[in-house]
């Protein structure tokens, strides 16, 4: 069949299992945009507001799904609005193909108009990328690129696809099925049973596991290791949801916001048992002072992590969900009394300290404070927390639904509070800590799944991309949106109220925007609540409807994330409380 | 810290855009290269590149986990020094006085260097040998007032039937 390199691109999305794209047109995709059109009841292409929200939102449909999320944008600043999106996708090992229109291929290098070497820019951030310049390597490059994203460790991978190309004509034949990843790496037998002895020898085990453990669906094999070794466990924020927030064996999020409990216990561990997790500073803290009291095992399918942020004492490259499951078949049944003594000791200290630094926030008077927010005349009693926030929220959300996050301190209440049960319901942005990913992630995972998504989100990081209420109005996708407004970059606003001499340099918005009205204007329901009978309430409204809601919640100004471990500092400095 | 001389061979696919790859890789991770050349193989869909670095073993092992990853990256390998021809290259251009002509003339022979360029000025030496005897011979020189030069970095090959393979 001779058909054009536009339809090509097309047809290979569907042939690799795509029902959903997201992007946005330009001079350089016309002709893709053209076959999208055709093939309209094939594909569905949700238009954004944004590049950069197309790309968040095909890397939200991804974490929801699992499945290669695909983003279409033009040239030049098409591509680059991609660039954030991309990055998000890289560091979080989302798999993800970005597909960009290109000048002709004679223009290339002329700086024509809407020309940039996106492949250029986007090499750091891609775990590869192309230019096709030949239409008879078109196909066969995007199945690659699919190959590519969803292998080993996933992530992004960008083609770039000139306009000449485009719309040159080649034979094509569509396989029958998507392209397989490379073969699964499994761990070596010798290593897994080093490991073995290690667990078996140990007096006080802790399992730390990262986002590897929801990519590899390995999250019952790692509650059933945890449990026959009694390990307690804690995680990265990548983590979050593999395994249910209430798990008996789950002390909650490790690191610089982490739970008490867990990083505590992580360095009175006498074994770190490290899987699908990379060992970032933020859940580390000072590398100097981390692993002093422990060896580490450290078990991922991405060899380049091994001993790059720590040295392991023992570190075995392989598939996650393989090597738990040999691993629990190697290592003896155990109790640890005396560990899981000091455990529950542990979490009765976390409840006490988490209960003594609530009681001094409630206490806050706003009466002297210059910054406008939008709780005016709130009895300090009925303020509401952000723990209140979330508390709510999930009493009324449905228990499977996916929750998104974008970027601050409402991002860590979230990761510290919120009660999640499956793998894939918590999508945040990690390692980027992208500011402005969770309007585009929560339109993507609400497609994906078809059901109500809850976004938190701050003042500041709604600010960021709110312009994508317009898509998520105008294809009735179930939202709701949770903003923490608390007026103020609440998270730079902490380290300057603790580091910087309380010197609170361009963190005070001072805006004036009225998020009620601003929803109303995109054609969404908005609510405004400074109180938990007015959230109880609009939660009622927003569980029970459908569309897109926005529930600006009045929160403190003076509310800090804690625990804290002050940036470079060690668990020795962990601040669990301001007065 | 220790602080090993390496040399690495990398054979990676004959693709536009893999010399940025390999090389960008290294910027972006904070390693130091001291030398890279690349150029052809004996299969026109290669090619190799020579990479001579210095660092401890964990930083040579993440050069080598790091270089793995690329997609376009076929087979990387540490050649031990000891069982590795190296060579580099220099074209050295000095001036051609008559005071310091017998001093050119003398280190020439003496490091078994060719003139292959003489003009009533200047004239261009070519120099080949691992890269403490260049240094030596640019050394002599110096004196005899260096016009420019160029040296290629290092290319480097095991001895006896150690291959790098061409097919994965």
């Amino acid at each position: 069949m001779l058909i054009s390199g536009a339809r090509i691109v097309v047809e290979t999305l569907i042939e690799q299992g795509c029902d959903t794209i997201f992007g946005y047109p330009g001079g350089q995709v016309i002709n893709i945009f053209d076959e999208l059109y055709l093939a309209s009841d094939r594909l569905t292409h949700i238009l954004t507001a944004h590049e950069q929200g197309a790309a968040h939102a095909a890397d939200g449909y991804a974490r929801t799904t699992g499945k290669v999320g695909v983003v279409l944008a033009t040239s030049g600043p098409g591509a680059t609005n991609l660039v954030t999106g991309i990055a998000t996708a890289f560091l979080d090992s989302v798999p993800m193909v970005a597909i960009t229109g290109n000048v002709p291929c004679d223009l290339i290098g002329r700086d024509s108009f809407q020309e940039v070497d996106i492949v250029g820019v986007t090499m750091p951030i891609t775990k590869h990328n192309f230019i096709v310049k030949d239409i008879n390597e078109l196909a066969d490059t995007l199945r690659m690129a699919f190959k590519i994203a969803k292998s080993g460790r996933p992530g992004p991978v960008l083609v770039d696809i000139p306009k000449d190309v485009q719309t040159a004509k080649c034979e094509f034949e569509p396989k029958t099925q998507p392209v397989i990843p490379y073969p699964i790496v499994y761990a070596a037998e010798n290593k897994l049973n080093k490991a073995a002895e290690m667990i078996d020898t140990c007096e006080r085990p802790y399992i730390y596991f990262g986002g590897g453990i929801i990519t590899g669906k390995a999250s019952e094999a790692l509650i059933a290791l945890a449990e026959k070794i009694d390990a307690p466990m804690g995680c990265s924020l990548m983590g979050l949801s593999a395994v249910p927030s209430d798990h008996p064996k789950f002390l909650g999020m490790q690191g610089m916001h982490g739970h008490y409990a867990s990083s505590i216990a992580e360095d009175e561990a006498d074994l770190v048992i490290a899987l699908g997790a990379r060992f970032s500073d933020r859940a580390t803290g000072n590398k100097k002072r981390f692993a002093q009291n422990f060896k580490i095992i450290h078990i991922d399918i991405d060899g380049a992590e091994l001993h790059k942020n720590i040295p392991a004492d023992l570190a075995v490259k392989g598939d996650i969900l393989d090597a738990i499951e040999r691993l629990t078949a190697m290592v003896e049944q155990r109790n640890n009394p005396e560990w899981q003594a000091r455990i529950t000791e542990l979490r009765e200290e976390e409840k006490r300290r988490t209960e003594a630094s609530l009681s001094h926030t409630a206490d806050k008077s706003c009466e002297s404070c210059s910054v406008p927010c939008a709780k005016p005349g709130v009895p300090a009693s009925q303020k509401l927390t952000p723990y209140d926030i979330i508390d709510i929220v999930s009493a009324r959300a449905p228990e499977d639904t996916v929750v998104a996050t974008d970027v601050g301190q409402h991002q860590m209440w979230t990761a510290q509070r919120y009660p999640l049960k499956k793998p894939r319901t918590f999508l945040t942005s990690g390692g980027l800590g992208t500011m402005g990913f969770g309007m585009g992630a929560a339109i993507g995972a609400a497609v994906a799944s078809g059901k109500q998504t809850v976004l938190f989100t701050g003042d500041g990081s709604f600010g960021m991309n709110l312009n994508e209420l317009a898509t998520a109005v105008t294809n009735d996708i179930p939202l709701v949106v949770v903003i923490m407004n608390n007026g103020v970059l609440g998270m730079v606003r902490q380290w300057q109220s603790l580091f910087f001499d309380k010197h609170y340099s361009n963190t005070t918005l001072s805006r004036k925007t009225d998020f009620v009205k601003l929803a109303e204007a995109f054609g969404a329901q908005g609510i405004r609540c400074t109180t938990a009978e007015e959230l109880k309430a609009a939660c009622a409204k927003a569980f029970s409807g459908s569309g897109t809601f926005v529930i600006d919640c009045a929160v403190d100004c003076n509310e800090l994330v804690l625990p804290m471990l002050p940036p470079g500092g060690s668990i020795d400095n962990i601040i669990t409380d301001v007065k | 810290m220790e602080d090993n001389k390496y040399i690495i061979a990398v054979l990676v696919a004959n693709i536009s855009g893999v010399l940025s790859r390999v090389s960008g890789m290294f910027t972006r991770r904070g390693f130091n290269i001291d030398s890279l050349t690349v150029g052809e193989t004996e299969s026109s869909g290669f090619s190799r590149i020579t990479i001579s670095f210095h660092g401890d073993r964990d930083i040579k092992e993440r050069i080598l986990q790091q270089l793995q990853k690329l997609h376009d990256v076929r087979e990387v390998e540490v050649l031990n020094a000891n069982e590795t021809v190296i060579r580099e290259l220099l074209l050295i251009k000095v001036r051609n006085k008559s005071e310091s002509r017998q001093d050119i003339m003398t280190a020439v022979e003496i490091f078994r260097s060719k003139i292959v360029d003489y003009s009533p000025t200047a004239l261009v030496c070519e120099l080949t040998g691992e890269s403490t005897k260049i240094d030596a011979f640019i050394e002599l020189l110096k004196p005899c007032g260096i016009m420019e030069m160029c040296r290629t970095g290092l290319v480097a090959i095991e001895r006896g039937e150690n291959c790098l393979k061409t097919v994965k």
